[in-house]
């Protein structure tokens, strides 16, 4: 008899998750049809070859190529960022250029741009976006706040989400005030006095916050609908997306968007056994958040942006205290759901390797923006696929003849025996489209194993 | 009791430091010399992130520290609290424009300001043409550009264009710094120099105007 889900070990459920992408699925659920022989024929290989690279145990037929941009298809296409946050046809489209032309095996979707009437809808203060704080050609940019005060670590810790629907969401969002004057689900127990929990929600402020929810979550899916829909589409191509959402290590969490980066660090000294005690309280719920939403998508791999890890920022120990335990839990419970974790070490992060290591082998991906890649392999690589590390600057400013030196030497020392996926090492916006070319380009011709 | 406070605030030890300032000021004890005592504390908070001793967290806690050290020295300071040492530069800092990050340039300014540089703190999403003024105005000789996107970049070599045509002379020197930048982005913009952090953005001050 097969194995249920949960019977399954975490070998078995990637392995189960690798046989779904073999037969890709549109967002009603149906499988995809190939638009042609040749097509289904790519994008089984595509897959196949990611697998090999991911697992470690078999050379793949070449390295891998994959493309991450950031808005680099819509500026590419003659638009700006603007355009492409608000009229989601005209992004998707460009983006399905961009694809067709440089032909990467792995994408992740065109999501990159969001829908920007969705962030006016809901007044989002957290970023600020094309027209709303940045000019039309630039990208949306973070807005570092104390979003959350020092004082209420025990608020977080007791009831996160309780503390994220009536203190963080209404900062960070001005149309959902009303969440303020919400009582806890959790009073809701019995007859006697539960039409009180309900009476907040008879009050306008909650009511206008309702209203606005609803106008966003329509947004929201009209816009989800435009980039599934160009998935599906990009995968009947021959293209894959194994993209199945995004998680934080917890102490990123709290340190880019709660707290912030000044806040964070001020605590691991005021009040390092609250922080510490908090990001416990993040682990399953980050675990959640990934897996859930690998299930609803149907793809296994969970992006996690990794920042203030980054080396410089903490001391050995202070990385080995505060930040590495509750990410190594939370890579742990994602690959225990099935899921593999798909970090991205943005920035430098030599001083970390030797701590980051200790990964179960052949599990997870790894995104990997300026470290010294041949350490990188010597350490991390011999856990775990690697991608990436073709700079931005190189991508922008060099030539064709550099990008491809620097391509060959990294199938060389990152590509030897497997285990890399040729990549940008960071999102890019703006780059020369002959240098993209030359990067997937040097990758087929020189990356045959 | 000479050095106790630079020694408890170079150490981190905050509540201990708050209190020797609140004893010292029940006894008399002169604002001036303890606020001396302090910027010494953060002199050598400085000199352990140069040798790899501390870290940002360290340094962003000293300067928490050091505020709140102040909000106690203030009311007795009278009209000496703005008293400024000797101080070299001025040193223009922001981030360029269509850029809004603030991180890494506060790091630079605080490691600058603490290293006995005066900074023009410019802030975010600066326009090129107010890089010149200030220079014009200050008659400083070391900016530093800040950018974390890949933007910057055309936004770095516009502005270090609008300050070389401005015919403020040769002898200024312009550094670069952000997530993307390295020595191919300082070829490009024409900066003099790029550094990976805000420690070697003091070394290339002082290699320039010394300190």
């Amino acid at each position: 008899m097969e194995k249920t889900w949960e019977e399954m070990s975490a070998d078995e459920k990637q392995e189960a998750q690798f046989q779904k992408l073999l037969t890709p699925k549109d967002p009603e659920g149906n499988d995809i049809q190939f638009q042609s022989p040749e097509a289904a024929a790519a994008y089984k290989a595509s897959i196949t070859r990611i697998k090999d690279a991911v697992q470690l145990k078999k050379t793949p037929d070449r390295v891998p190529v994959a493309l991450l941009p950031s808005m680099f298809p819509f500026i590419n296409a003659g638009m700006t960022v603007q355009e492409a946050m608000y009229d989601y046809d005209k992004a998707v489209a460009a983006f399905r250029k961009f694809i067709l032309e440089f032909k990467p095996d792995l994408h992740i979707g065109a999501a990159q741009a969001g829908p920007g009437k969705f962030y006016e809808i809901l007044d989002y203060k957290l970023y600020s976006w094309p027209g709303h704080g940045v000019a039309p050609e630039h990208s949306y940019q973070c807005n570092e706040r104390e979003y959350m005060k020092p004082e209420e670590y025990d608020l977080l810790i007791t009831d996160p989400s309780f503390y994220f629907r009536n203190f963080y969401l209404p900062r960070v969002f001005g149309a959902l005030e009303g969440f303020t004057m919400l009582p806890p689900l959790t009073g809701i127990l019995e007859i006697y006095g539960v039409a009180f929990n309900f009476i907040p929600y008879a009050l306008p402020p909650v009511q206008n916050t309702f209203k606005a929810l609803f106008e966003a979550g329509a947004e929201a899916l009209k816009w989800a609908m435009a980039i599934g829909g160009s998935n599906a589409e990009l995968s009947s191509l021959g293209f894959p997306n194994i993209l199945g959402g995004f998680t934080k290590a917890p102490f990123d969490t709290i340190g880019d968007t709660l707290r912030g980066t000044r806040g964070i660090m001020v605590d691991m000294y005021r009040q390092p056994e609250k922080l510490l005690k908090a990001m416990e309280a993040l682990v399953p719920i980050m675990i959640g958040m990934g897996i859930g939403s690998a299930q609803q998508t149907g793809n296994p791999q969970i992006f996690i942006p990794l920042h203030k890890g980054a080396d410089g920022f903490l001391s050995d120990d202070q990385f080995k205290t505060f930040y590495w335990p509750t990410l190594k839990a939370v890579i742990e419970g994602l690959i225990e759901g099935g899921c593999i974790p798909f970090p991205a070490l943005e920035g430098h992060w030599d001083s970390r390797l030797e701590v980051i290591q200790d990964v179960p082998k052949g599990k997870t991906m790894w995104m990997v923006d300026q470290s010294d890649m041949a350490k990188v392999k010597e350490t991390l690589g011999k856990n775990a696929c690697l991608m990436g590390n073709v700079p931005s600057s190189l991508l922008q400013l060099a030539t064709p003849d550099e990008v491809k030196t620097y391509c060959r030497n990294l199938i060389d020392t990152a590509g030897k025996d497997g285990g890399f996926i040729m990549m940008n090492g960071a999102f890019f916006d703006e780059a020369k489209p002959e240098n993209i070319k030359a990067m997937v380009d040097v990758t087929r011709e020189f990356g045959v194993y | 009791m000479a050095g106790e406070l630079g020694k408890l605030l170079s150490d981190l030890k905050e509540a201990e430091a708050l209190d020797l300032v609140k004893q010292a000021l029940a006894e008399g004890a002169d604002p001036m010399e303890l606020l001396g005592q302090a910027r010494e504390g953060i002199n050598t908070v400085g000199e352990r992130f140069e040798n790899g001793t501390y870290f940002i967290p360290d340094l962003v806690y000293s300067g928490e520290i050091l505020k709140e050290i102040v909000k106690l020295l203030e009311p007795h300071l009278g009209q000496d609290k703005n008293v400024k040492s000797n101080r070299l530069g001025p040193v223009v800092v922001g981030t360029v424009a269509g850029d809004i990050h603030d991180i890494g340039k506060d790091m630079v300014v605080f490691m600058l300001d603490i290293s006995g540089y005066e900074v023009v703190d410019l802030g975010i999403d600066v326009p090129a043409q107010k890089f010149v003024e200030a220079v014009k105005e200050t008659g400083s000789k070391v900016v530093g550009l800040s950018g974390f996107l890949t933007l910057a970049f055309d936004s770095m070599k516009e502005t270090i264009d609008a300050i070389k045509s401005a015919g403020l002379g040769e002898d200024i020197k312009i550094m670069i710094g952000g997530g993307q930048i390295d020595d191919q982005v300082r070829r490009y913009t024409g900066a003099d120099a790029y550094g990976r952090d805000a420690m070697q953005a003091v070394k290339l001050t002082q290699g320039w105007i010394g300190g």
